[in-house]
């Protein structure tokens, strides 16, 4: 057994073609000019400000950034899991070709939650009920959204215990009788009982061991080429990203700074911000001289009027100071939104 | 002048005892079951190990905080074994880095009441001499200009600032020793590497002993030269940091580097090889080798029966496994 083992490798279905990222739809999700506001004490805090992106079926996209940079609050917007202190929200969001946002709350509950998009959400083992049994908790979603009997709710939350990886007697069992991992796997079990197109998973595995988290990225990539379903993997964990993204979109401060296939989100970034971030992810296996970005990022509650990462930024010019940078598109159909590569 | 040994952990095992109903005796948990070394004065060390492998206990009972059930602990030639009059001397030897910065940091003291703090308890120095020392400290952590953090509250730092100060208070009595529990783990990928550089810095510069515990192995290269591994309360296998990942010998070890990810795009196309089950029990571990039910490796009939010793088949290599009992 070497680290690189490659022995169950197979080929990876997929069918995000290398297209430019500008031009194409979205099959699955297209998210245009997206704003989260949010009233605070201290005033209105920009939290997801101008989000637009698109996926289509199947795919896979990493959405990374710090804390604070809006990934958690951008996947709540999608969902409409909103808090109560919103101040403005709007912008349009397409799922599978129709649009939610003008649905009413009730008729999104109804028809796009759990139904075209369900969500696993950040520390969500310990999100199981303790007074009920896992077997149906997993299988809740499918009496409520296809009004299924119990006995077949419970039948097909075997398959999906299956697919996950989870002995079937553990239906019966409570979540404390079950391991961290397990827990983990039987969220994942519910968010795909009602087999969505998407699945939105905040950070999945970042309470979990090693050991565990291979395991978990190894059964997502199971489903991935099983099912029809796309992935919305958000995270600060650059490294264990890689192991299911093949998209990569960088949030800094409440924007999307770049938005490129996983080879050159990975290998070679284009923002500046991406280019330090990358720079600063500890390798295992081959020496390399870490670097960080001095700094913080900016308030959201009064954001910079230029260029959001101008102050950090080692290649910073006046106009970055100036006026907010626009969306170009690549070399290789890559969206990053910075002067430098303005034509 | 090769430094002198710092601290020396022989054989150490830790034992929580389980009671049922309060009080019938129900077994124990060994959390640390056999774990020996010695630290030099200078000298980095990392234990790595998945949650419930008894790295903290490790710790814990080294810094006084967790009893000891069998075994020695020796810090700077004094016998320690849970000595509650060596537990003060101890600790104004020793500095302790926590996992969470701001859990650590009392909410309601200012930067400078922090820092202030040990030296008052520990009545070191005049009042002068204390003021002073915490301007050095906090220059030395770069937390600068030191004037405007001396009031603040660790609320108005950022998570970085509030694990320099932790460090700041970790060293203010200027400790031979520092103890630092996963002290990256919650600070975001571009502030690790800052904190990671200063704690090198630091540990060079006054020639301190460390131990570092982590579960991310990625980390470890960018800090210390020496690391063990540990899995279900023992030490499998003990090397240098390099020979650790390029070498690996414990089936354990490699499957847990086998697990770590690097940031590659090829990753998303392969499977990860993952040994399958979870790490036993600790109040009834598995007889022989601990690692033997999930070992792709296993020799039936020895695995499943006796403990392996340590063996070593490349030098300062050691590695408790019984596929290298006739050497590498």
């Amino acid at each position: 057994m070497t680290t690189d083992s490659t022995a169950s490798s197979q080929p990876r279905a997929t069918s995000v073609t290398e297209q430019t990222l500008a031009s194409r739809q979205g099959s699955l999700l297209r998210v245009v000019d997206l704003v989260l506001h949010f009233r605070t004490t201290r005033g209105v805090l920009q939290a997801v400000d101008g989000v637009s992106f698109t996926m289509e079926k199947r795919g896979a996209v990493a959405v990374l950034g710090e804390s604070g940079c809006g990934k958690t609050s951008l996947a709540r917007a999608v969902l409409r899991l909103l808090p109560r202190n919103v101040h403005t929200y709007k912008g349009e969001v397409w799922v599978n070709g129709t649009e939610v946002m003008k649905m009413s709350d009730e008729w999104f509950r109804q028809n796009v939650r759990w139904v075209k998009a369900s969500m696993v959400s950040q520390a969500a083992m310990n999100a199981l009920n303790p007074v009920l049994k896992v077997g149906f908790q997993v299988a809740e979603p499918l009496l409520i959204h296809h009004g299924m009997s119990k006995r077949d709710a419970m039948k097909r939350a075997e398959e999906v215990f299956r697919i996950v990886g989870v002995p079937v007697d553990f239906l019966n069992r409570y979540a404390f009788e079950l391991s961290g991992g397990m827990r983990q796997r039987a969220i994942l079990a519910m968010a795909l009982i009602t087999s969505p197109p998407l699945i939105v998973l905040d950070e999945p595995t970042s309470a979990l061991d090693m050991l565990t988290q291979a395991n978990i990225f190894n059964a997502l990539k199971d489903i991935k080429n099983q099912l029809e379903v796309g992935y919305i993997l958000i995270t600060h964990d650059i490294s264990t990203s890689s192991d299911l993204a093949d998209e990569v979109i960088i949030m800094y401060a409440g924007q999307i700074v770049e938005h490129s296939f996983a080879d050159t989100g990975y290998r070679s970034p284009l923002h500046p911000y991406a280019q330090g971030l990358m720079a600063s992810v500890p390798t295992l296996r081959e020496d390399k001289k870490l670097e960080f970005i001095p700094g913080q990022p900016p308030s959201l509650i009064h954001p910079p009027t230029g260029c959001r990462f101008a102050a950090r930024c080692p290649k910073r010019f006046d106009r970055c100071d100036r006026e907010p940078p626009m969306f170009t598109v690549g070399p290789r159909g890559e969206l990053v939104k910075c002067w430098l590569y303005a034509r | 002048m090769p430094n002198e040994i710092l601290l020396t952990v022989r054989d150490l095992h830790t034992w929580y005892e389980l009671k049922k109903w309060g009080f019938f005796h129900a077994g124990y948990v060994r959390a640390v079951d056999g774990v020996s070394f010695d630290l030099r004065q200078g000298e980095a060390l990392t234990v790595v190990g998945e949650s419930g492998s008894g790295k903290t206990t490790l710790i814990k009972t080294i810094l006084g905080l967790a009893p000891v059930t069998k075994g020695e602990i020796v810090f700077a030639g004094r016998r320690l074994n849970g000595d509650p009059r060596a537990f003060a001397w101890l600790h104004s030897r020793v500095g302790f880095v926590q996992q969470d910065p701001y859990g650590a940091l009392p909410p309601f003291m200012t930067v400078r009441r922090i820092l202030l703090e040990p030296m008052i308890i520990n009545k070191v120095g005049t009042e002068r001499e204390r003021e002073d020392r915490v301007r050095e400290v906090l220059e030395e952590v770069r937390l600068v200009p030191v004037a405007d953090f001396l009031g603040k509250f660790p609320h108005m730092l950022s998570g970085g600032q509030q694990q320099r100060l932790v460090i700041a208070r970790a060293m203010v009595l200027r400790p031979s020793l520092i103890v630092a529990d996963e002290p990256v783990s919650m600070l975001d990928a571009s502030v690790r590497v800052e904190i990671l550089e200063l704690m090198r810095r630091i540990q060079k510069a006054h020639n301190l002993g460390v131990i570092y515990i982590t579960h991310d192995l990625s980390t470890v290269r960018y800090f210390s030269e020496r690391v063990f591994i540990m899995y279900a309360a023992k030490v499998v296998e003990k090397a240098d940091v390099r020979e650790i990942v390029h070498n690996t010998l414990h089936p354990y070890a490699k499957a847990l580097l086998a697990a770590i990810p690097d940031p590659d795009p090829e990753n998303a196309r392969r499977y990860r090889d993952v040994p399958p089950g979870e790490p036993p029990s600790l109040v009834r571990p598995p007889d022989g080798c601990r690692f033997h039910p999930r070992c792709p490796a296993k020799i039936p009939g020895l695995c499943e029966r006796e403990v392996p010793p340590e063996f070593e088949p490349s030098r300062d290599h050691f590695v408790s496994c019984w596929l290298y009992r006739g050497g590498a």
